[in-house]
Formats: C-alpha cells, structure tokens, sequence
C-alpha cells in the first residue's frame, strides 16, 4: 500500500488506539520508518487524542505522584532472579547422552558463544546509540538557551526579588520584533508542591494591567531553569508570582516572587 | 518534549524521565481509567498501578510494534478491565460502563486543566454525537471494529473512516 492510501486508509488511528494485530502493528511501524508522512500523521493523530483526552482527566491528588514514586523507590534496586538450584539426580540419567553427545555440544557451545557475542556488541551499540541521542539532545538544548541569551535583537530585564522572596531573581528576554519571550528562572526558590509560577506581562499606565504570558511547569524537570512563554506583544514590565497549580486568572499580589522594569 | 525525546531520558534513566512520562501522559491515561472504572478511588489506585507497571517494565516496550504512547494505552486499558473483572462475577462479554467519556464533565468531576481546555470540552459539544460514541468505545473503551460496528449497529467498513473524520475534525480544532 502507499504511504498516502494508509493515510486516508483510517488504519493508523486504530495503530495510535492499539487495536490492531501484532502482524499489522509491525507492518505499520516499519512503513513509518520508511515514509516520514505516515510517521507525522501518526504523530499528529497521538497528539489530537492525547490532548482531547487530557483534557477530560479529572483531579487526581498530587500525593498519587508521590505514592507512585515512593512505590517504585522501594523496589529500586535491580531484582535479582534466583535460579533453582540444580539437582544433581536429575542429571546423572543424561551424563551418558551427554558424553555421545560431546562432539555436537561442543560444536553448539562454540556457535552459541559467536551469538551471545554478536548479540553483545548489538547491545553496546544500542548503548552508544541512546547515550549519544542523549548527550546530542542535551546539547542542542544548551546551544538553544545560549542562542537565546546571546540574541542581539532580545531585550534582556532583570526582575529582582521583592518582600516575600527578596533573594529571588529572574530574567526574561523578550525579542520585541517576533515578540518570543523566553524566562531565566534559575533565581527562583524551588516550587511548593501544588503551586506554580506564572509569569506576568505589565502595563504600568494608565492603570496597571497584567496579562498572564504563561506558567513555568515542570520547573523541577527542566535542568536549565530557561522557560519559552507566550509571545509578549506589549509590556513595561515584567513579574512571577507563584500561583495554585494550573494558574489564576489575576495575579496574587503577595505572592510577587519578582519584578523588574524593561 | 517528543515521544523519542522522552524515550531517550528513559533509557538514560535520567531522573527527571519518570516525572516527564507522568506529566505528559498520567492526564490521558487517568481519563481513560476513569471512563472505564467509575470510581474515583480505585481510579486512582489503579493510575498508580498503571505507572508502576509501566517502569518496571519499560524495558520490553519494543518500539518496532507501536508507539510507545500505543504501548501504555494498553497498560492502561487492561489494567481497568482486570480490575472491573475481578470485582464483577456476572459479567457479560465487555461489561464495560454504558456512558461515554463525555460524563467526566460532570460538574461533580474537578477537572484538572479547567484553565486551558475549556476550548476543547466545548469543541466536543459541538463533535457529532456519532464521534462522541465511536472514539468512545474505539479509543477510551477499546473495542475493536467488529465489536464497535454491532454496538453502533453501522456497517463495519464504516467504522475506521468515520473515527478518522472524527479526529480530523478535532485535529482541525486543533490545529495539529
């Protein structure tokens, strides 16, 4: 089948659902490795049903996570399988096949020694493979944030800390011409749990206007502390305030983290 | 964050890939549960089932046979439907819950990303009731065609092309 008739075929869908067979689960993963149009739709439908999905989960308390964590802790260590202890009797019976059977034995042991070590370097090699996707993922993050901080046309503003967290600072880098903004929150104090930064964009006249330009979710997960919000069209200033999870529709003016002025 | 970047911080067993895994996919996951186990608790035990099951044994997930989001569906789904089996001995082939997913919306039900999928919640208001029923039982409930196409008494060659102009109106909502 062509990439195109799979496509229209609605058969990557059930694939992305999992209802297909093992036969037909293969025949499609390979097709996608070869077509990066049936890999893209493929993608594209998991993110429509993810999202659509996510968006009908109910509340599920924090504590799960950490329950979860706390379950997989315990058993962190490497399970170590016991083998059977061998009985001997079981074995004095086939001693005497065995010896005829030395010649042929011999030759299989030789044969498997060549598998296990063709298949040991595969597994190196998978190895080397993940670690270098890894270390090039790293990297192409780093260089990201660096092409962020160094971009000439990015209007950088320091937010110091202000009274309920005079310590903390932050930095935002706003490209006024493509209007990204990007957030350096390295100066920020660890999230509580349940709550979350949201950064602010001001109008300091005529009156004082916020508008919410995002939330640093994940803050824990994300190494670099650099955080993409929304796009900022207009501000005068800048300010992160720490808000319940999933945000809040105006800023809680205690809860002003930090501040600054472009 | 991608599928394929996430599977890399896994095989690493880089720290931060279990709390990416659970926040990209524990929402979905926890929606699909709860469509099939109406019972917020045990919803929630079995979510923490699903993730152990899912670490523990991340390392048989072969990406040749599906995707990786395909692979903790399943968990998922299975997980639900051994808990609903063991509880209920009476039960007739599926036995799964006869309401579709649309009944989370309950305002008894807190949902969690009130804030940024209003849009979506009212687009599925908007989805023809028959989208509602086939991504219902294909994608939540798990039904193959066969079974879906007697349940919705359409014809089987109807089913996959109707659950794909479902989800391309939803992709074009979307915008994905």
């Amino acid at each position: 089948m062509e990439a195109q008739e799979y496509i229209d075929s609605g058969i990557l869908e059930l694939y992305v659902y999992g209802l297909l067979t093992e036969t037909e689960n293969i025949e499609i993963a390979e097709m996608a490795k070869k077509s990066p149009e049936v890999d893209q739709e493929i993608i594209s439908i998991e993110k429509a049903i993810v999202a659509l999905s996510s968006s009908f989960s109910p509340f599920h308390s924090v504590a799960n996570f950490e329950k979860i964590k706390a379950r997989l802790e315990l058993k962190h260590g490497k399970v170590v399988e016991m083998k059977p202890a061998s009985k001997w009797s079981q074995y004095v019976g086939w001693a005497a096949a065995v010896l005829l059977l030395l010649g042929l034995g011999y030759q299989t042991l030789e044969l498997t020694k060549t598998k296990d070590a063709i298949a040991t370097v595969g597994n190196e090699k998978t190895k080397i493979e993940r670690e270098f996707a890894y270390l090039d993922q790293q990297n192409k993050e780093t260089e990201k944030n660096l092409t962020i901080v160094r971009d000439i046309k990015n209007t950088g503003v320091t937010l110091g800390g202000q009274a309920v967290s005079p310590t903390s600072f932050a930095k935002v880098y706003w490209n006024k011409d493509t209007k990204t903004t990007y957030i350096d929150a390295a100066g920020l104090p660890k999230p509580p749990k349940g709550m979350v930064y949201q950064v602010w964009a001001l109008k300091l006249s005529p009156v004082l206007t916020p508008t919410s330009i995002g939330l640093l979710s994940d803050f824990e997960g994300n190494s670099n502390k650099i955080f993409a919000v929304d796009r900022t069209n207009e501000a005068e200033a800048f300010g992160i305030t720490l808000e319940p999870a999933g945000g809040s529709l105006t800023p809680t003016m205690t809860q002003l983290y930090t501040l600054g002025k472009v | 964050m991608s599928q394929e970047e996430l599977l890399v911080l896994i095989y690493k067993k880089d720290e931060r890939a279990f709390t990416h895994l659970y926040d990209m996919y524990s929402k979905s996951l926890f929606s699909v549960i709860n469509v099939l186990i109406r019972n917020r608790e045990e919803a929630e035990d079995v979510l923490q089932e699903v993730f152990v099951k899912i670490w523990k044994n991340i390392d048989s997930y072969n990406e040749s046979k599906g995707r990786f989001y395909t692979w903790i569906l399943n968990i998922a789904r299975n997980t639900s439907i051994d808990k609903l089996r063991s509880k209920d001995f009476n039960n007739s082939q599926k036995n799964l819950p006869s309401d579709n997913f649309v009944h989370l919306l309950d305002d008894s039900n807190k949902l969690v990303n009130r804030i940024d999928t209003i849009g979506i919640q009212e687009f599925v208001k908007k989805l023809k009731p028959k989208c509602i029923e086939i991504i219902d039982l294909l994608f939540f409930k798990g039904y193959t065609q066969q079974e879906a196409s007697e349940e919705l008494a359409m014809p089987l060659g109807t089913i996959k092309t109707q659950n794909r102009n479902c989800i391309n109106d939803l992709r074009n909502y979307l915008k994905i």
